[in-house]
């Protein structure tokens, strides 16, 4: 018996000991490419780094998020156009999640029905999520040119507008079409992942609520809603956070404007175009530190099973 | 930094026994151009020198966004990697990037003199040339002598002039049914195009250059005020809405499909418009740029591109060959004469041929000398920051989210914060 | 009654045919676009009427788009390759074995998922500079895996965990070593969770842009993204959309198929990488 139970706890140290040495590589590789440059955003943040010259910069605290200066305030946290582009980030990760669930409910609803040719609707909504962001982006720029653009001549075709309209130009409309092409890219993403939390649902409500002859409406809203929250909440919660970082698609639709400028695009700005090493890296740092606060929020909150006993 | 030095030596010594030509022989690399006529030219008379020299040319095409390229520039630079000798740089990037290049003079045998003085002063840091001039730019008014002459307008002298007539011909076009017809192009975009326009509105006007050479903010004053409002009615007027997201080609797209009555471009558009495609062949004309008002000036941003030697070629001697060579006499006459290039050299301005092929170099030759130049030299490397408060500020004037007045005050304070330990 | 079904039933199938037009129209008018060229694209006609390789033809003779597509495989299956080694080694460790420290390990990995790509930017350039794989295509793998190794640690776990636990013992009892039972029993076992994993992985380094993009300087080097995010820009006679569309479409083909082959496995690999998290 001792003999056994020593054996046993052998094995298992041997096992947690193989764990670690199976882990080291991922790590190192992890530590290398993440927690490294991660670790000198952070320290460029507080040195007035440029691009020309890196290897000569000098330490200045907290200067590019707040100084007093002369009088008056410098530094991130009183840049109008930084704040802008929180504004922005947020307006846009807020629209464009909300949009894409509502649509992405309908879609894994009509999905969640048998018809006929279920399968090819289904491989239909997958195309927009295959395709590169940047050539949808460049699809998208050309559908909606303000001149020659098939959008415009529909619309005027069908006499929804009169003239043409300036869709990522105008500053009305430049977020709009900003997020109409990431509601396009991403809504099947938000179905997929609604349909998968609807097929696994017990169907003996569904017929209970059928003899009954309550409507299926209510039925919605009474039981499959409540029922697959979970699965939506975890939905919403990974395609904030991912809208939250959105670049490519706003830098290539709409370039550096400041109708849509979000906040990675504002950081890689300051860091590329101006060359301003700390400046931007205070920017992303301050991008790094909003997200993370959400997760960590998100994680205590939402009660993530993360530490899940090994089965 | 060692280790990078270390790594490109290994790798060029390397592509030089790869290469196992005759000692006098090796590779340059030069970026010029992007896609089309531009690319092709320099394509034409890189491999011409390197007939002539036995040396090879590799043409290396970067973005064709001049904010695009400035940043990849910058990076390479920065990296201190070799991959591109002969730099293609904007008229405005001396100051941002000339300690990376090496200086010319001891190479040019003195022809520099032959060149605009104004443009040589420009490429001139810390006393060393750092880029020879290659052609030359300012803006220019493109009307279509068509329509003036079908409503009996005249080539217009002032911007307010331009208004009335482009918003008159518009209309009586489309009340003939030509419902497509916008009376002004220019480039609206929120990008390096738009501060060059801008600022010939507020040149025009007299309000002078945004900073000035001593390094104070002077651009919110009555005549910048002035120049912002009348601009601030063209869109949606008479320019289309989608301007604020026209680049140089998107405005010559519209113009040259014959949807415009006038544009604003540089003088490449002529060539283009008079190709044997092109909707408006023979039917645009060339001006200067309208005065602000009657006692405002004629004027037009400079522009142009440069060529530079890397500090870090392996070649720079040979890399200087070839920038002699595309800057010389003879390749910037071809150059004008095949692809409306500006000239640097004032000579070529009385050349016959020359002349011939661009009627208007010789009238515009006072804009293109007295070119008003953007406030790169004074603010440095800090200039990038400086054009997109300008560009975007006046971005949203013209898109109406905001009044020119407040545009100009807060344009005035943001550079004023920027500025506030110099340049 | 009858009516209202008949109704209901029009009304299903307009939104059907609805949710079909939205996600797919882009793609057909894509490759639409493609084929024409000059003056004809600038007709906006949402019907096949020309067909012109005119396009295809000089998306690969005006830049090295060719060079650009062997890039993006090279950087996109080395990635992926290293990804599923790294990945499978750690999903076995973290979901097989319980020690101390394994919940915050895995909150770190998560956490290093969320990782705005702006934010290691700098850190990232100055390293590849550091290394001297600047504007080469190690440099762009070695940035790639920040995207692809989490996400890939992650869902290998979750596939890991729900296989039975007496796969291993029999054969830890008959005295197997720790790297056996990994490549012998679980790398079979894993092969369809690979292969989901893999694709995953592949899309994302396949599409990646901002490293892409800040990483690399000259035409040679670009992956495909950052070549058609520049493609646009002054070619002679018109406006380049013609060759931006037969770009896209030369790129997007491949991934489509793949995605249609694969869609199921795709869709588990989706789920196990959300809902159970």
């Amino acid at each position: 018996m001792s003999v056994a139970a020593g054996s046993a706890s052998e094995l298992t140290r041997a096992r947690v000991r193989s764990a670690w040495i199976f882990l080291t590589p991922m790590m190192i590789v992890l530590a290398l490419v993440a927690g490294w440059p991660l670790i000198r955003t952070i320290y460029f943040a507080f040195t007035d780094a440029n691009l020309s010259a890196l290897d000569d910069t000098r330490f200045i605290g907290f200067a590019n998020f707040l100084e007093y200066y002369e009088g008056e305030w410098y530094g991130l946290l009183v840049d109008p156009d930084w704040w802008n582009a929180v504004w922005n980030t947020i307006w846009f990760t807020v629209v464009s999640v909300a949009l894409e669930t509502v649509l992405g409910m309908i879609v894994a609803l009509t999905l969640n029905t048998a018809f006929k040719g279920r399968g090819y609707l289904r491989a239909a909504i997958l195309i927009p999520w295959a395709i590169p962001t940047i050539v949808s982006a460049k699809m998208w720029g050309w559908m909606l040119h303000d001149q020659f653009g098939i959008l415009n001549e529909i619309l005027i075709g069908i006499g929804i507008i009169s003239a043409p309209i300036a869709w990522t130009a105008s500053p009305d409309t430049a977020m709009w079409a900003v997020i109409m092409v990431d509601v396009w890219k991403t809504t099947p993403f938000m179905a997929l992942l609604i349909l998968a939390g609807l097929q696994i649902l017990p169907t003996d409500c569904y017929e209970a609520a059928k003899v009954d002859g309550i409507h299926p409406v209510k039925v919605f809203f009474k039981v499959t809603l409540p029922l697959i929250r979970p699965a939506l909440v975890v939905a919403l919660i990974f395609r904030g956070l991912d809208a939250l970082r959105i670049f490519d698609l706003i830098y290539v639709l709409t370039s550096n404007s400041r109708e849509t400028m979000t906040m990675s695009v504002y950081a890689r700005q300051q860091l590329v175009d101006f060359q301003e090493v700390g400046y931007g890296s205070a920017a992303s740092t301050m991008l790094f530190m909003i997200i993370a606060v959400l997760v960590v929020l998100t994680l205590t909150v939402g009660k993530v099973r993360l530490g899940e006993e090994v089965k | 930094m060692k280790f990078q030095a270390l790594f490109g030596a290994s790798a060029m010594t390397l592509a030089a026994a790869l290469m196992a030509s005759p000692a006098s022989a090796a590779s340059v690399s030069i970026s010029c151009g992007a896609v089309g006529q531009e690319l092709e030219l320099c394509r034409e008379a890189a491999d011409a020198w390197a007939q002539k020299t036995g040396n090879e040319v590799v043409i290396v095409s970067t973005p064709n966004s001049t904010t695009e390229r400035l940043a990849l520039y910058q990076q390479l630079l920065a990296a201190g990697a070799g991959d591109i000798d002969v730099f293609q740089i904007d008229v405005i990037w001396p100051g941002i990037l000339g300690s990376h290049f090496i200086d010319l003079a001891p190479y040019s045998g003195g022809v520099e003199k032959e060149h605009f003085p104004s443009i040589i002063e420009n490429n001139t840091v810390d006393g060393q040339l750092v880029a020879m001039p290659w052609f030359t730019d300012a803006g220019v008014l493109y009307y279509r002598a068509d329509l003036l002459e079908k409503y009996g307008e005249s080539v217009p002298q002032t911007w307010d002039e331009m208004t009335e007539i482009a918003k008159r011909v518009q209309d009586s076009e489309r009340g003939e049914g030509n419902t497509g017809m916008w009376g002004f192009v220019f480039q609206g975009k929120a990008y390096e195009g738009l501060t060059c326009d801008a600022l010939e509105w507020i040149d025009a006007y007299g309000g002078g250059t945004i900073v000035n050479g001593e390094g104070d903010v002077t651009v919110n004053n009555e005549n910048a005020l002035a120049a912002l409002k009348l601009a601030g009615s063209w869109v949606g007027n008479i320019a289309p809405e989608g301007v604020l997201n026209y680049a140089e080609e998107e405005a010559r797209g519209v113009f040259q499909s014959g949807n415009a009555v006038f544009m604003r471009n540089w003088p490449y558009a002529w060539a283009l418009g008079n190709s044997e495609d092109s909707p408006v062949k023979g039917k645009i004309g060339v001006a200067a740029l309208p005065k602000g008002g009657s006692d405002g000036k004629h004027t037009g941003t400079l522009g142009g591109w440069q060529l530079a030697v890397s500090k870090y070629s392996a070649n720079p001697e040979v890399a200087a060959d070839l920038v002699m060579y595309l800057t010389s006499y003879d390749e910037q006459k071809r150059r004008a004469v095949k692809g409306a290039y500006n000239p640097t050299i004032a000579a070529l301005y009385e050349d016959k041929q020359v002349l011939e092929a661009n009627p208007f170099f010789g009238e515009l030759y006072d804009t293109f000398v007295n070119a008003v130049a953007r406030p790169s030299r004074v603010t440095g490397t800090a200039y990038n920051q400086v054009s997109n408060e300008f560009w975007n500020e006046t971005h949203a004037v013209l898109s109406g989210t905001k009044s020119p007045e407040d545009a100009l005050s807060d344009l005035e304070s943001s550079l004023k914060r920027m500025s506030r330990r110099g340049w | 009654m009858s009516v209202q079904r008949l109704v209901g039933k029009v009304a299903f199938w307009a939104l059907l045919i609805a949710i079909a037009i939205f996600a797919v129209f882009p793609f057909y008018y894509a490759i639409l676009s493609s084929f024409r060229s000059g003056s004809e694209l600038f007709t906006a006609s949402i019907l096949p009427d020309h067909f012109d390789f005119r396009n295809y033809v000089s998306v690969f003779t005006e830049q090295p788009f060719g060079r650009n597509i062997l890039n993006s495989v090279v950087v996109a299956f080395t990635v992926v390759a290293i990804s599923l080694f790294l990945g499978l080694t750690a999903a076995y460790a973290l979901g097989r074995v319980q020690f101390t420290g394994r919940g915050l390990l895995l909150l770190t990995i998560l956490s290093v998922s969320m990782f705005p790509q702006v934010a290691v930017l700098s850190g990232m350039f100055e390293l590849i500079r550091t290394l001297g794989i600047y504007n080469s295509l190690p440099g762009l793998i070695l940035a790639n895996l920040i995207l692809t190794l989490p996400f890939t640690v992650w869902v290998l776990t979750t596939f890991m965990r729900e296989l039975p636990k007496e796969l291993e013992e029999a054969a830890y009892v008959d005295g197997a070593s720790p790297w056996t039972v990994v490549s012998k029993i679980f790398m079979p076992l894993m092969w369809p969770a690979m292969v989901t994993t893999g694709l995953l992985a592949f899309i994302a380094a396949w599409n990646e842009f901002l490293f892409a993009l800040t990483f690399t300087l000259s035409a040679q080097q670009r992956t495909v993204p950052v070549a058609i995010a520049l493609l646009s820009g002054a070619s002679q006679f018109e406006l380049p959309w013609g060759n931006i569309m037969a770009a896209s479409v030369i790129v997007t083909v491949p991934v489509v198929i793949l995605v249609l082959i694969f869609q199921r496995r795709i869709v588990s690999g989706l789920t196990a990488g959300a809902v159970k998290g």
